[in-house]
């Protein structure tokens, strides 16, 4: 659709960036993983994150197209493409979440659009508004416990599924993309109070955070 | 000093292990399996506590969470320090530290005895209401007053060292109790592979199996426990939660549960490998199914000075004797109404105690346990009861008289017997406390004297709790609960063979609740109902006298089953007394709800992780860092921080924050300000009829708004009412980019989705959230074109690139959108960037800017600014009473636009299209030197007489330092029409201000600063 | 703390994931300005505040940001149903144990999204 304007937030230029978590990093510090970690968390800053808008009929055929993947049109459905890389997350039944490595993220939007042609949709950039945090190890699901109210039994919450939900006294998107390691994409502006909620509720288990 | 009530041999306790500990600062010793409670008799303390109204000293009376008396404030330590314990619930460890809540000096020497005991004639029910009520302004004296001397526990004054958290739980089916119903319960549910939760209050799993005098397979119930626990533990579908308490039920099967970790460890959790571990846990749990397996509350009889220290329920001196291994006195007297209560009387004989007799309510009682009894040589009185207990500090002796149950009085001479102890029991209440939560109003049942729960879809009651006492059939019961819930929650039903119980043979119970006195109830010595609210059988009486018939009144009115008792004893007993005193049945008086919790909470528990620095999200810009750097004080928006000012050292000294902002807002006047404007909410909107939609929802023209173009617009409700501002760019014929307010972001999100999704799917568009993508920073002021120039590769040409005009290119080498719009009235340059950039980019504005003057300001001179110049904020400013013509802001207004957008219609109606509205108006104090207080009063008469008609008030007041005056915008009635005027502002320290209406703009009316 | 099924996630879901938005089926008129006074405030202002049946509006706030109706009854807080946008609820005054399906609307035949 030529009348939306899009736009390259991203330079190749070398400019020093920051992650959402940079700050949380100098402030709060980042205990490094021991042997005794039973969980550990590791943010993948930088991601390329879009949000996309539209039918899942419409939006389909595109998506398979250029990402090679087709849109998981249940709900809460996530999948990956082959190398575990790129991502395409249920958010609604209008809306998806897709995750590719940083930098692929506008070259992607420019694709879909000229797939997408005329059809009614929207894609919308996000990567700098939020982050990735992965938590690992056999403490995960009880840390989990301790902050999002959705029910993470893996009877529940197999692989494979992604949901909004509450976190603590803020929101996250939480996604389990393999049977040990979860995935939190988290609002820039709340990232510090994510992290710092899980570092203390993690203390119990030993949590250590891989930079 | 020795345990002299302790057994040699005996119960679940670990004579190897010696535990310590102090009551009222005296030092004792018990073993670990005690309860403080049963520590406490071991060693043969009668006296617990002084009662809340009379101060009478109080023993123990129950092994469990319905003691009312024991009731102890724990803690060695001022930071440990734990009202509202309840000994019988509270695990004994080494070094643990109690106090009685209430007495003082002491409860063996007790001041406010005096005036108990003299409170019989002075303390009647509606005490308080009637002795305290006038003067009404002395109630909070009075209130003082009464807590102190009636003691409901202290609050620590020191920060909790301990640590706390919730966990959300989910399963298919919990199980709260773990007795007999609720351990068959689980294995059934279990067995058929449902997530199952098993919870129980006590220390030890088992409830009553673990006290029985029964046998299971003809072993120990307790050996049949441990397997079916083994069982259990060992089933990955299964969690076991001892020591926790299942305290609220809420809606569609929420059930609170309070896990202590540590209580039973020491005062404070000890470290665990190193690291703190959570004192108690709050379990939130979502249950597909509920069995309530709560078991029974035994009921106490009520007869005169049934609260003197001696005088226990039945059931608890069997669990004293069997679980603990302490008799709590030498020589007892059974009074009961059934046959159950026997067991006590065979339990104690067995500890190598004297049974003294046992008086029984029933004219022939000959159930299996009381042939036992007889054949013991046990002395048997039937057709009686205790009717009054001798002793004051512990009981000394109990009249007992035959009583004639139907005519409600005694029916031969009483004889006094010697004795220590005085075991009673008046049946079984079931404990219908979490169903009551649910809602469901309880069924009175006459075959067994007691309230069984009425239950929503989804919960069941198993055993105890529905008034099935036989163990055997409690097993039979609990089975089959758990296997109609874990069917019902959709897995198939499992086998579970039960354990041969053998069927005793009981006879039936009489109702027996009051007894009958030879003195009528109101001059017999006090036969307690409530003992934890002091409410007697007199006092029910004086209510129904006084008028209370219904029982929720007389409730209220004596206080019985107030507060953390929630009436667990008393409430049945004083719901059969009313029914006596008025003549009708126990339903007909009424049922009694419970609240939660069920017994009190503490509020580490209830507040969990969300405290000190994680009580609220903190939200921070990507340049958060830097404004910490920069000595910033921050001002909460919502729950962003964001820079309030960015006080200065001069000369060693910190400016204040009038100097700070006086020195900003010049700056920005005169040079170039900075501001960190991230935290307003933006919104993507994409597709053909965006722009459609905009026009909807705002109250403006957005037709011909052209690429490039950027506009202010107002949104109201459809009530007309303006809820939110901000500016919209469209940045191609079907995008564009609104922002709103900071704390308005989410809101107007939901409320563009609300519209869309419910009134107008047929638009084709999309609204995102990129609030957190971009970073915001405004340079502002005479000298902002000149940094920007050094910095970006956008023509800056006033011509090229115009007030209320967006462009894109780069700032300090990263692609940005800057907007050429003004919240200062100068001109101003707002640069959003990919906020992962924009710390960069924020640093090399100051590395160029620092020759200019440029100058960080905070939201304080945002204020100041922006008001000097009329600009509103929402929310401030506005009030959801206010209408764009009530601003003054009739140019925002599309008043001829095709569709009646949001809000259009309410206009013409007869209230918002009055002429003498609050409207928006300046306010120029007649003394430069005032700032008015914002949400001062405004009048126009100031020697009216009180009270005066308030026709407004101030919205936002600042000292300007370009005005060198203070300043304020505010909402007058008519004000619009009143230019030039004097209004009044009275204090309330007697000062009045005065000052004239004037224009909201202050400076600069015409925009020329911005448009340059 | 109820339990809320969402329809367009098709999960039950935690209550604070949620924003009530008052009662359903409130329909703006199609052209205010042929509305009296008193009409325009009929519907701004007027509610139904029912002892048992009542259809709420509610949103999956943290979620899939959906607005959906719920039929729920105020005094047992059970919730009968819940339903999208545009469909009709089963469950009404008349019609406590659920409407005949012979005798409702047809969803389909509702326009997808609309909320009368």
């Amino acid at each position: 659709m030529s009348n939306v304007a899009t736009f390259d937030t991203r330079t190749e230029a070398k400019i020093p960036v920051e992650s959402p978590l940079a700050y949380s990093y100098r402030r709060s510090g980042a205990p490094a993983p021991t042997g005794k970690s039973r969980v550990v968390l590791r943010e993948r800053p930088f991601l390329g994150h879009l949000i996309l808008r539209g039918g899942a009929i419409v939006l389909d055929e595109a998506v398979r197209q250029v990402l090679g993947v087709s849109l998981p049109g249940e709900p809460q459905g996530l999948v990956h493409d082959a190398d575990g890389e790129r991502s395409i997350q249920w958010l609604s039944p209008d809306e998806w979440l897709v995750i590719v490595p940083g930098g692929e993220e506008f070259e992607l939007e420019n694709r879909l659009r000229a797939a997408l042609g005329d059809a009614h949709f929207a894609i919308s950039n996000a990567g700098g508004g939020q982050t990735l945090v992965e938590l690992e190890g056999e403490a995960a699901r009880e840390l989990l416990m301790k902050s999002v109210i959705y029910d993470v039994h893996p009877s529940h919450f197999p692989v494979g599924k992604g949901v909004t939900t509450v976190f603590a006294k803020t929101t996250v998107i939480l996604r389990r993309p393999a049977e040990d390691r979860w995935e939190l994409v988290v609002r820039r502006s709340f990232a510090d109070y994510t992290y710092r909620w899980l570092l203390d509720a993690g203390e119990e288990y030993g949590i250590g955070v891989e930079r | 000093m020795s345990q002299l009530n302790r057994l040699a041999r005996g119960g679940r306790i670990d004579r190897s292990r010696k535990l310590s500990f102090t009551f009222n600062g005296k030092r004792y010793q018990g073993h670990a399996g005690d309860t403080l409670a049963s520590a406490l008799l071991a060693n043969g303390v009668d006296i617990v506590n002084r009662s809340f109204k009379y101060s009478r000293p109080r023993g123990i009376v129950a092994a469990g969470a319905e003691e009312p008396n024991a009731v102890v404030q724990l803690g060695k330590t001022e930071a440990g320090q734990v009202p509202n314990v309840r000994a019988t619930q509270q695990a004994l460890f080494d070094g643990l530290e109690a106090r009685s809540t209430n007495g003082w000096p002491n409860v063996q020497r007790d001041m406010m005895s005096l005036v108990g005991k003299l409170g019989g004639k002075f303390m009647p029910p509606g005490f308080y209401y009637k002795t305290f009520m006038a003067p009404a302004s002395m109630w909070m004296t009075y209130e003082k007053y009464i807590r102190k001397s009636a003691g409901l526990g202290r609050s620590p004054m020191e920060s909790d060292p301990d640590i706390y958290d919730h966990l959300h739980q989910h399963c298919d089916v919990l199980v709260v109790g773990a007795g007999p119903a609720g351990l068959a319960a689980a294995l059934a549910a279990a067995r058929s592979g449902a997530r199952v939760i098993l919870v129980d209050e006590q220390e030890e799993m088992g409830g009553s199996l673990l006290d029985t005098r029964e046998l299971l397979d003809d072993k120990p119930a307790d050996q049949w426990v441990a397997e079916a626990l083994k069982e259990l533990a060992g089933l990955d579908n299964v969690t076991l939660l001892p020591r926790t308490t299942a305290n609220g039920y809420h809606d569609h099967h929420f059930v609170t549960l309070h896990e202590r970790r540590t209580e039973h460890l020491a005062e404070t959790a000890p470290l665990k490998d190193g690291r703190r571990q959570v004192r108690s846990r709050m379990h939130r749990v979502r249950a597909g199914r509920v069995v309530l397996a709560t078991g029974a509350h035994e009921r106490p009889l009520v007869y005169a000075n049934n609260d003197v220290p001696g005088n226990l329920l039945a059931g608890a001196v069997s669990t004293y004797v069997r679980r603990y291994g302490v008799v709590p006195g030498k020589r007892l007297v059974l009074s009961t109404s059934n046959d159950h209560a026997y067991r006590a009387a065979l339990d104690w004989l067995e500890s190598g105690h004297e049974v003294v007799a046992i008086a029984d309510a029933r004219a022939n009682p000959d159930g299996e346990l009381v042939e036992q009894a007889r054949a013991r040589g046990i002395r048997i009185l039937p057709g009686s009861a205790v009717i009054e207990a001798k002793g004051e500090n512990r009981v000394s002796g109990a009249r007992v008289a035959k009583v004639d149950l139907d005519g409600f009085r005694v029916a031969g001479a009483a004889e006094t017997l010697d004795c220590d102890t005085i075991a009673s029991s008046g049946g079984y209440s079931p404990v219908i406390h979490l169903a009551s939560h649910t809602g469901g109003r309880p069924t009175w049942r006459d075959d067994i004297f007691g309230f069984v729960p009425t239950l929503v879809k989804g919960v069941s009651a198993a055993g105890g709790a529905q008034g099935i006492y036989a163990t055997g059939e409690v097993l039979a019961d609990g089975v089959e609960a758990g296997r109609q819930a874990a069917t019902e929650a959709g897995f198939s039903a499992a086998s579970v063979s039960l354990p041969e119980v053998a069927v005793r043979r009981d006879g039936a119970a009489v109702g027996l609740f009051q007894v009958p006195h030879e003195k009528p109830t109101l001059r017999a010595p006090k036969q307690f109902v409530d003992l934890q609210n002091d409410v007697t059988a007199a006092g029910i009486e004086v209510a129904t006298r006084e008028g209370f018939e219904s029982i929720e009144h007389v409730k209220r009115y004596t206080a019985m089953g107030f507060g953390t008792d929630q009436g667990k004893l008393g409430n049945i007993n004083g719901m059969a007394i009313a029914a006596r005193l008025l003549g009708r049945s126990i339903p007909e008086v009424g049922t009694t709800v419970f609240r939660p919790n069920y017994t009190p909470v503490t509020f580490g528990a209830i507040v969990g992780r969300h405290c000190r620095e994680l009580f609220d999200p903190e939200r921070y810009t990507a340049m958060h860092q830097w404004h910490v750097e920069h000595g910033a004080e921050f001002e909460d928006v919502g729950q962003w921080k964001r820079p309030w000012y960015f006080p200065r050292k001069v000369n060693g000294k910190t400016e204040t924050m009038h100097e700070a902002v006086a020195r900003e807002c010049l700056a920005v006047r005169e040079a170039v300000g900075i501001l960190d404007a991230s935290t307003l909410g933006k919104i993507d909107i994409q597709g053909p009829d965006a722009r459609e939609f905009l026009g909807r929802v705002y109250t403006n023209k957005w037709a011909k708004l052209a690429p490039g173009r950027v506009r202010y617009g107002l949104m109201c409700k459809d009530d007309g009412m303006v809820f939110d501002d901000g500016t919209t760019s469209c940045l191609g014929e079907n995008h564009f980019l609104m922002t709103t307010t900071s704390g308005g972001a989410a809101t107007v999100l939901e409320w563009l989705e609300l519209w869309h999704q419910t009134e107008w799917p047929e638009l084709d568009v999309y609204f995102t959230s990129v609030t957190d993508h971009w970073a915001t920073m405004t340079v502002t002021g005479p000298e902002a074109r000149k940094l920007m120039a050094e910095l970006t590769d956008i023509d800056l040409d006033k011509d090229a690139f115009k007030f209320m005009d967006w462009r894109e290119g780069s700032v300090a080498g990263v692609p940005a959108r800057v907007f050429r719009i003004s919240f200062t009235g100068e001109l101003a340059y707002e640069i959003n960037v990919q906020a992962n950039y924009a710390l960069h980019v924020w640093e090399k504005l100051f590395a160029h800017g620092e020759k200019y003057g440029l100058t960080p300001y905070g939201t304080e001179t945002m204020h100041v600014l922006r008001a000097e110049k009329g600009f509103i904020i929402a929310g401030q400013d506005t009030d959801g009473s206010v209408t764009p013509e009530d601003l003054g802001m009739q140019w925002a207004v599309g008043y001829d636009k095709p569709f009646s957008w949001i809000g259009q219609r309410a206009l013409t109606r007869p209230d918002t299209a009055r002429t003498d509205r609050k409207q928006l108006v300046g306010l120029k104090p007649r003394d430069a030197k005032v700032v008015l207080e914002e949400g001062a009063q405004i009048v126009f008469d100031p020697n009216h007489a009180i009270p005066m008609p308030m026709v407004g008030h101030v919205t936002s007041s600042y000292y300007s330092p370009t005005l060198d005056s203070g300043f304020a915008l505010a909402v007058v009635k008519g004000g619009q029409q009143k230019m030039g005027e004097t209004v009044y502002l009275p204090m309330a320290d007697g000062q009045v201000h005065e000052a004239e209406i004037v224009s909201p703009i202050f400076l600069d009316p015409k925009g020329e600063r911005q448009n340059v | 703390m109820f339990y809320i099924h969402c329809p367009y996630c098709g999960e039950l879901r935690e209550e604070e994931e949620f924003h009530p938005k008052g009662q359903a089926h409130i329909v703006r008129p199609a052209d205010p300005a042929a509305c009296s006074d008193d009409e325009w405030g009929d519907y701004l202002f007027f509610r139904d505040n029912p002892r048992g049946i009542h259809h709420e509006l509610w949103v999956h706030a943290v979620g899939c940001r959906k607005f959906f109706n719920i039929t729920r009854h105020t005094v047992t807080y059970e919730i009968l149903e819940t339903y999208k946008m545009g469909e009709q609820p089963r469950f009404t005054a008349e019609h406590p144990e659920g409407r005949p399906s012979q005798d409702g609307v047809d969803p389909a035949s509702l326009r997808e999204g609309v909320r009368a």
